[in-house]
């Protein structure tokens, strides 16, 4: 048996799944999307029960790509109980989509959770009223502490067994059911998994999904599908799109109006605390506050676990290749690929991990959307909105899950837009190079000068490629959830999966790279290299040495300055580089070609011409800002007493 | 009156949602439709977004989609 589990964001979805089912969960992307679902194998009296949570989503008449798989999904054969989770403390909202799910005509539950939150604010819900209502059974639920999991399941599992099919609640204008009536004759079974009905709904509606399964399959439809639309916006002065999702949302209102009786409200906390984390001025102290705190604890995680893991896997090649006879091709690739290894295990995910849990509970406890409420008038400015400041922050611990981190944007043009500048934030890896050579020659400054700079162009570039290129961002619209307490399960699989996207997929890249690094070390074609760089190196008034590394800093970008060291054949910078060439090797190191793991994750995102798009891009920006940043240096050289 | 030119604290319905079905659809989606009260409870410095709350839900909304709300006030 199978049951799926949808409900709208934060009504505590994820944390019932992962009270059930324990650690064995696998995701999976629907067919051909980065859409995900995850699955895992339950056992409810004795039965194994597949559970399957979908993406949260507001509505399935929803215009992005997870909605419209979420309810291809749900109508299909497939699923053999729909398990509806709805908000207690946003009963109204949580039953247009329960109204939705019900016209589907599949067996379903509606499991109302977070009672205890909703008895706080004094509300009192009738579920049995509820129940008699909707013709569906409706239990009550705390999910985070675990209270009615087992009733619903069981509930579920019997409602499964039966094939007991809800019943829609009959849309008050008769026009719109005669509609529906009309439409659902051409489908009696004709298309799989699909309730005649729930498909006429959809169709006239809008239907995109499943307009070309249908024009395929039942092409004299079409055209009465218009000629319904058409007279329906006749009739009733709007699109049936809007003629149905009205009706809905009044009979949620009613039927809240109907179970709900709201006492007295006992939470004053979270007033209190939004007063502080939202105030105009207080709000932004405490943010910084926050991310500073955030970024000192994932530095220090990742520093004291970064060390050793790096020479524990520096004496390991080192074995290897004195066992394999140092030298040889094959020790040569041998300790290429222990260090793309090493890459992964002693550079990344110790500063990954940490960051990840830190996002997740940040997430959970309902911060993140408040920082999105914060910075959304600095983030118009770039010609984005507030939400994309989530790929922005994460930028400052490594590129990959901040470009990840833009799936959660809705439109095309904001996630190319938020990954295209979050790949210039100096991640982990770049501030090897700032501190390594700007901050430890020329003084803390000076690096600090670099970041702000960083900032200065990503500003400008921003605002460049929206007012060019891309159409206006259509602006913040985010649902702001009350602040909870965060389960560690749930932030724990949250981390677990992100994670996992960065070790089955930039990994691996790595180690290739790194392997081919080697190889080319080992035929010697560094001065290859430099030659092919020269053009790049000159304009920039850098030593042509310099090519190689900067080659090779596309595998890593800390890679750029330990090769630096080995290309120019000093052990002391300041003895082959001057003050201005420090800069100006720094800025293009910060900007230029995000590195592979990064490149990798954003052709999952995107494209691979989107991916060389940006990679192009960046080249191009990190030749322009170092060569101002390099006129710039000359300038004020003289005033910060550098040699030039 | 536009959402955009609500003060804070204040209550008031929505008449009409302008400016193309994008907006207007995702305001549905997160069930806020014409007819509905809405009350503004946080404006964010500096030309930022506002905070408003309808049916027991906080949504944050920018400048932006706020003009293109058209709202009334409520005639108590």
């Amino acid at each position: 048996m199978k049951i799926a589990l949808i409900g709208q964001p934060n009504c505590g979805k994820s944390t019932l799944f992962n009270q059930v089912a324990g650690y064995k969960a696998e995701t999976g992307n629907f067919p051909g999307t980065t859409v995900k679902y995850t699955e895992s194998k339950v056992q409810v009296l004795g039965e194994k029960v597949d559970l399957v949570d979908l993406p949260g989503t507001y509505s399935l008449t929803g215009t992005n790509l997870a909605e419209k798989e979420v309810l291809r999904y749900l109508a299909s054969h497939e699923v053999d109980v729909i398990l509806n989770v709805v908000n207690a403390t946003q009963l109204m909202q949580g039953l247009e989509l329960s109204l939705e799910l019900m016209e589907l005509g599949k067996p379903m539950v509606i499991g109302v959770n977070m009672m205890d939150e909703a008895g706080r604010l004094g509300y009192d819900i009738d579920g049995p009223a509820l129940r008699e209502k909707l013709g569906v059974p409706v239990l009550p639920l705390v999910a985070r502490r675990g209270r009615g999991i087992q009733k619903l399941f069981t509930t579920a599992l019997r409602i499964g067994e039966n094939g007991q099919s809800s019943q829609r609640i009959p849309f008050q204008n008769p026009s719109l059911e005669e509609a529906i009536a009309d439409i659902a004759q051409y489908f009696d079974g004709k298309i799989e998994g699909w309730d005649p009905e729930a498909l006429a709904i959809r169709l006239l509606e809008d239907g995109e999904e499943m307009q070309e399964q249908v024009e395929k399959e039942v092409p004299r439809v079409i055209p009465e599908i218009e000629n319904k639309k058409q007279a329906i916006e006749k009739e009733l002065g709007k699109e049936p799109l809007w003629a149905f999702s009205a009706e809905r949302h009044i009979l949620a209102q009613e039927l809240t109006e109907q179970v709900l009786t709201k006492g007295e409200e006992r939470m004053t906390w979270q007033a209190r605390l939004d007063k502080a984390f939202l105030h105009p001025f207080w709000g932004y102290v405490l943010l910084l506050i926050v991310l500073w705190t955030f970024f000192q604890v994932v530095y220090k995680v990742g520093i004291t676990l970064e060390d050793p893991l790096l020479a524990a896997f520096n004496a390991l090649s080192a074995q290897l290749s004195q066992w394999i006879g140092s030298g040889s091709l094959l020790a040569n690739v041998v300790v290429g690929g222990v260090q793309g290894i090493a890459g992964g295990a002693a550079i990344v995910l110790p500063y990954l991990i940490p960051f990840l849990v830190g996002m997740g509970f940040m997430e959970d406890v309902g911060y993140l959307p408040r920082v999105a409420f914060l910075m959304d008038a600095l983030m118009r400015r770039l010609g984005l909105h507030g939400k994309a400041i989530v790929p922005f922050i994460l930028g400052y611990g490594c590129s990959v899950p901040a470009v990840m981190s833009t799936r959660t944007l809705e439109e095309k043009r904001d996630r190319f837009l938020s990954a295209t500048l979050a790949t210039m934030i100096p991640c982990a890896a770049r501030v090897a190079v700032i501190f390594g050579l700007v901050a430890y020659y020329l003084g803390s400054q000076v690096a600090l000068g670099i970041y702000i700079y960083n900032l200065v162009v990503i500003a400008i570039v921003g605002r460049l490629l929206s007012n060019r290129f891309l159409k206006d961002t259509p602006g913040l619209i985010l649902e702001v959830p009350p602040y909870r307490l965060p389960s560690g399960r749930t932030v724990f699989h949250k981390t677990w999966f992100r994670a996992r996207e960065f070790i089955l997929e930039a990994w691996p890249l790595l180690i290739l790279g790194s392997m081919a690094l080697e190889l080319a070390n080992h035929y010697r074609i560094s001065d290859l290299l430099n030659t092919l760089l020269q053009p790049v190196t000159w304009v920039l008034g850098l030593p042509s040495a310099v090519g190689m590394p900067l080659i090779f800093g596309v595998l890593r970008k800390e890679l750029s300055l330990v090769m630096l060291r080995q290309a120019l054949g000093v052990m002391d910078f300041s003895n082959a580089l001057s003050p201005v060439q420090m800069i100006t090797f720094t800025i293009f190191v910060v900007f230029y070609i995000p590195c592979l793991a990064t490149l990798a994750a954003l052709r999952r995102e995107f494209s691979t011409r989107d991916t060389v798009l940006i990679a192009g891009l960046s080249v191009v920006i990190a030749m322009v800002a170092a060569l101002i940043a390099r006129g710039f240096a000359y300038l004020i050289a003289p005033v910060l007493s550098f040699q030039i | 009156m536009r959402l955009v030119d609500v003060e804070q604290e204040q209550e008031v319905r929505i008449v009409d949602i302008q400016g193309g079905k994008g907006v207007a659809r995702k305001l549905q989606q997160l069930s806020l439709m014409p007819g509905d009260r809405v009350r503004v409870t946080k404006r964010a410095p500096l030309r930022g977004p506002l905070l408003v709350e309808a049916h027991g839900r906080s949504v944050a909304l920018g400048r932006g989609v706020a003009a293109k709300v058209e709202v009334e006030q409520i005639s108590s």
